[in-house]
């Protein structure tokens, strides 16, 4: 399947931040605009839409006047959109459809025109974590932190050093929100949310919208901009429930997801130029980079320690300021997409890696739950 | 407790029995016949095997602290002030229960894990009682 298609496309919404003028699908739909203008297609050209949610696949395309052939509504959480690429590769290779156009809109901070609760009163989560207390993402993320820090002993100082090294990118990213210079000191002394984790372990809250085209790799090498490749995907789910988290200081679906999409991708690690991984909270990259291979169980303390991911260090992360920085509306996993295909065309002014050719898009869904991984490139390996 | 603020479970059928039962102050789990293994929440069919052969049984109460987080900023309305301990239990028997840890400190010097741990009561409505735990009396798990 390696090469087969590839993203031709991407694109976010006109603006991002607090938009209370704007509805979630306003965002969806400037976001898809932009991203086939991108793409050079236009609306007609679309017969397949993905977006994620209960009837969000078909909403969607409601909105924007499409009558798609083949829809998607599969929400894992906050990764989705990196699964749907998969399953948009698949769709296109069986020869179903030939554009897939990918979307993603959320008022997160303004909450204008939002699906309403996922959970209803009778729910699992409501019977057996509501209860007792579960208070949001920040208190299931903290319990894996605790745990982590248990039995490797990773500290708040290295969590604080990955914030400070995303938020050197996001002060490179001018469309990125938090720019002003940050320390370790000022993460540790930022107020607890959720021991272990502090104000600035978290990721931003905003109204944001992304997209991206996927087709054919023999379509897209016709269209204006350069290809880039689907050269490997992956996706599992473990769990839905944090309570129900197979083991809490290792992220079992990342790795599931991970090691499906490098088997396919046929590249190493080592091949990786730059990185985009899910960063809700400063504890997941840790454990997405331990899960994904780049460093062992244990280490991703000591990995992101150091300035390692920051801009000019030997692992380029999050380089456009992550969900840390730049922007996280909800469902983050979107906008790995949109800069890795930035990243690789080479259309990131100062915050380019230079002679970025092969990325990884890795994702978050749900509590640890989900994750799917992308790795993509400008050439296809033999 | 007429007053009480805080989410209540609604049951289902599958887990009815459980809610039943922390009324009368006992902890029971499903436990499937076919593969003798218990599992917690409470499903209609064991998540190890898929048998639809389950039986209530009654456990210990008695466990290990797993994980746990000191929750500055909690949900709304919910009635236990902040900070307060949102941990996760490892029952002796096996499975594991997301909780309230009460009768703590809420401070990372004093909740350790894999501290003994008993569940305690919590009546918190005249229909519904909450399974807490506390730090086990004389220390042993």
């Amino acid at each position: 399947m390696r090469g087969r298609v590839a993203i031709a496309g991407a694109g976010e919404a006109d603006e991002h931040g607090r938009l209370p003028q704007k509805s979630a699908f306003q965002l969806h739909v400037e976001a898809a605009r932009n991203a086939l203008v991108d793409a050079g297609l236009t609306v007609r050209d679309v017969d397949a839409v993905f977006s994620a949610g209960l009837w969000m696949g078909s909403e969607t395309a409601e909105y924007m006047g499409i009558r798609p052939r083949y829809v998607d509504g599969t929400q894992i959480g906050g990764c989705s959109f990196i699964a749907h690429v998969q399953h948009a590769m698949a769709a296109i290779a069986a020869g179903i459809v030939e554009v897939a156009l990918i979307t993603h809109g959320e008022s997160g901070a303004s909450r204008i025109g939002m699906p309403g609760t996922r959970f209803g009163a009778d729910s699992f989560r409501l019977q057996f974590e509501q209860p007792f207390g579960l208070a949001g993402p920040p208190t299931g993320y903290a319990l894996a932190a605790a745990r982590h820090m248990h039995e490797y002993g990773t500290t708040s100082e290295q969590l604080a050093e990955l914030a400070v090294s995303t938020r050197k990118w996001a002060q490179l990213n001018p469309r990125a929100i938090m720019r002003d210079p940050l320390t370790v000191e000022q993460v540790l002394a930022s107020r607890v949310i959720s021991w272990p984790l502090h104000l600035l372990d978290c990721c931003l809250v905003t109204d944001a919208g992304g997209a991206v085209v996927v087709t054919s790799a023999a379509r897209a090498r016709d269209l204006p901009k350069r290809p880039v490749y689907v050269l490997g995907t992956g996706e599992a789910t473990t769990h839905v429930l944090v309570s129900q988290m197979p083991d809490y200081a290792f992220w079992d679906a990342a790795k599931m997801a991970s090691e499906r999409a490098f088997a396919m991708a046929g590249v190493a690690h080592g091949d990786i130029d730059v990185a985009e991984f899910y960063d809700a909270f400063t504890i997941v990259p840790v454990m997405g980079l331990e899960a994904t291979g780049f460093c062992k169980p244990g280490e991703g303390g000591a990995f992101v320690s150091g300035g390692r991911t920051a801009p000019g260090g030997p692992f380029p992360m999050n380089t456009n300021g992550g969900g840390l920085s730049y922007t996280h509306s909800g469902m983050y996993g979107m906008f790995t997409l949109v800069e890795a295909v930035r990243q690789l065309r080479g259309e990131c002014g100062p915050r380019q890696v230079a002679g970025a050719k092969t990325a990884i898009c890795h994702g978050l869904g749900g509590m640890f739950s989900a994750s799917a991984t992308l790795i993509c490139g400008t050439e296809i390996p033999d | 407790m007429p007053d009480y603020t805080g989410p209540l479970p609604v049951p289902t059928p599958e887990t009815r029995p459980f809610w039943e039962a922390a009324k009368r102050h006992q902890l029971m789990l499903p436990r499937c016949r076919a593969c003798d293994r218990l599992h917690y929440y409470p499903r209609g069919a064991c998540p190890h095997c898929l048998s639809g052969d389950l039986e209530w049984t009654a456990v210990s109460g008695r466990g290990t602290l797993h994980t746990f987080t000191i929750v500055h900023r909690g949900q709304k309305g919910f009635p236990v002030a902040t900070p307060y301990v949102l941990a996760v239990v490892e029952l002796r028997e096996g499975p594991r229960m997301m909780t309230t840890l009460v009768g703590v400190a809420p401070d990372p010097a004093t909740v350790r894990i894999g501290m003994p741990v008993e569940v305690t009561w919590a009546d918190v409505t005249p229909e519904v009682t909450l399974p807490h735990f506390r730090p086990a009396a004389g220390g042993a798990a």
